[in-house]
């Protein structure tokens, strides 16, 4: 594991020089949906008992902590196809652990930072919500997942373009039916539980539940722990086999 | 020390390496020459890690290359054919980073990178990014890159390409130097006076298969000591002959006029390249041939 460091300070530094940009990339996507559907819906719809908006801001945690985790995967194809700096590393003397925590860590780090960001605006639109130490493990947990995922999706793709494909295909899907903007209870059961096989799901119940201030149930934590360093396993694993 | 075992490495539907073997002592220069595509590339990236080879054995300093991996790499520095630099970060960066990766501490890393930035007349740039760089200074920055951690074999691949002849020449004196310090160079070029000034033994590759390997005197010696360069209906024709005596007495049987020079790498390499060493070794003749072919010079039917 030694020698992530350098993977990860390199991701910060790329990511420092292009800060504000990011954030406001970052915030884009969760202004809108607020407005879409926190506003828009209005007031008076109520799930489980709280206002809508409430529902929709730890969903859009959760989609936005692994909308960034994943977006690693750019950052790691724009290295590998435009500027060949991932052969630098495959130089050097750093083993695949290493690289494949440093470039996790670096997604977990963008997605705190995105929640931040979704954080502040659910408090400016009025939105109190419980930001506990349950709430940022799952956060935490969740981009821990997408990143590895990232990871060895961006080994896999032969190309930039292949990459934004698995984007359209994996993420937005995820990001609309994992529980992010209605609940699954409404669904037919069979419907549930196919979304609830989706790796989205559990991350928007347990970052739900620790937001409303409940103590999460800890059934969502374990799938995502184990989910998340299997993938992590899978992604060193694929990092080996991508040499030529 | 670098000794290769039947290195073979095939693509799908290409033959890059044919079994290749050979040995660079420790502290040695070694070029390594061919034309465009004959497996120059694929050595190096399979000695430095960056392709799996189809078959055979390497080691570096005696450690082998997959077995042993972490700690081959640890001794070898890199410079690859096409620029890879973090255009997004500064020189500075990009060379703090690299030395991180080999574990520098952060006093060597600043000593070092001060040192070299400066041999390679790039102090003043140091705090840029490497997008705002001309192109020859990039290659500088790799240079630079990867002599940061003093590696104890150093492979250069096409490193001097698109350089200016002053700086050029710099690193041509920085090289004699670190080898004067006991590093192991190994170096590709298609600047073949390059290669006779620098290196100690030169080998020649074609289409996957070294064909000769030797000192660039014995290799030039093996076809001649003198060249004459005749152009015959727009073609160059070099003969080579053992001594001036014997060209000398060719020239007075003949016409029109000659040049006679003595035999660089250059003509070695064409003609061994070429295959068309006769069976002595003493006089061959190769056509290097320049002529552009009519289709590339027809300019239509109203052209000249
Ligand atoms: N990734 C690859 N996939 C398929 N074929 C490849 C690949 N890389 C190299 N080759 C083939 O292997 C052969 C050797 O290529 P290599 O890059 O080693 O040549 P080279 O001697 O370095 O040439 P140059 O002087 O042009 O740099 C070529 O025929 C090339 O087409
Ligand atoms: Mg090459």
């Amino acid at each position: 594991m030694r020698g992530w460091f350098p993977i990860y300070l390199r991701e910060m530094l790329i990511l420092r020089r292009k800060l504000l940009r990011q954030i406001a990339s970052m915030s884009v996507s969760p202004i809108l949906y607020l407005i879409a559907f926190g506003l828009g819906m209005g007031s008076d719809i109520t799930i489980h008992g709280r206002s809508y908006l409430e529902f929709l801001i730890p969903g859009l945690v959760a989609m936005t902590s692994m909308v960034q985790a994943f977006a690693i995967a750019t950052e790691i194809n724009v290295a590998r196809f435009y500027w060949g700096i991932f052969e630098e590393f495959q130089a050097s003397p750093l083993s695949d652990p290493a690289y494949v925590t440093g470039e996790a860590l670096a997604g977990i780090t963008r997605a705190i930072l995105s929640v931040l960001v979704v954080i502040l605006i659910a408090f400016l639109s009025g939105v109190r919500l419980s930001y506990n130490l349950f709430f940022w493990l799952a956060v935490i947990l969740n981009s821990f997942l997408f990143a590895s995922l990232a990871i060895g999706l961006a080994m896999v793709v032969k190309s930039h373009a292949d990459q934004s494909l698995l984007t359209n295909f994996v993420i937005t899907p995820m990001a609309f039916l994992g529980g992010t903007f209605f609940p699954l209870d409404k669904m037919p059961i069979w419907v549930q539980s196919i979304l609830k096989l989706l790796p989205l799901t559990p991350a928007s119940e347990a970052i739900r539940a620790s937001a409303y201030g409940q103590t999460p149930p800890g059934f969502p934590y374990l799938i995502l722990t184990v989910l998340g360093c299997t993938l992590f396993g899978l992604a060193i694993k694929l990092v080996k086999k991508a040499r030529d | 020390m670098i000794e290769i075992v039947n290195l073979v490495k095939r693509y799908k539907t290409v033959k890059a390496l044919n079994g290749v073997s050979f040995r660079v002592e420790n502290g040695e220069m070694f070029a390594y020459l061919g034309p465009n595509g004959s497996g120059k590339t694929t050595t190096i990236r399979i000695l430095t890690g960056l392709t799996k080879p189809t078959a055979g054995d390497a080691y570096l300093n005696g450690c082998h290359f997959e077995r042993d991996s972490l700690k081959a790499k640890r001794q070898c520095g890199l410079v690859p054919q096409v620029i890879n630099l973090d255009m997004e970060l500064t020189v500075r960066e990009n060379l703090d980073l690299h030395g991180r990766l080999f574990q520098m501490t952060s006093e060597e890393r600043r000593a070092r990178t001060d040192a070299l930035l400066e041999y390679v007349e790039l102090d003043d740039q140091c705090d840029r990014l490497v997008n705002h760089l001309s192109g020859g200074m990039k290659r500088r920055v790799m240079v630079a890159r990867a002599l940061l951690h003093a590696p104890e074999i150093l492979f250069l691949d096409e490193p001097t390409v698109g350089l200016d002849p002053t700086i050029r020449r710099r690193i041509w004196s920085l090289l004699k130097k670190i080898q004067q310090a006991g590093t192991t160079i190994f170096l590709t070029t298609h600047y073949i006076e390059e290669a006779e000034f620098l290196a100690d033994r030169v080998a020649f590759l074609d289409f996957g298969n070294i064909v000769q390997l030797d000192t660039p005197d014995n290799l030039k010696a093996r076809i001649g000591e003198w060249a004459l360069d005749k152009m015959v209906d727009g073609h160059m024709h070099t003969q080579y002959f053992p001594s001036r005596e014997g060209a000398q007495a060719f020239i007075d049987q003949q016409q029109g006029s000659f040049s006679l020079r003595r035999v660089n790498l250059e003509d070695a390499f064409l003609t061994l390249t070429g295959k068309k060493v006769t069976a002595d070794g003493s006089v061959a003749q190769v056509s290097t041939d320049h002529e552009p072919t009519a289709a590339l010079l027809a300019t239509g039917p109203d052209g000249p």
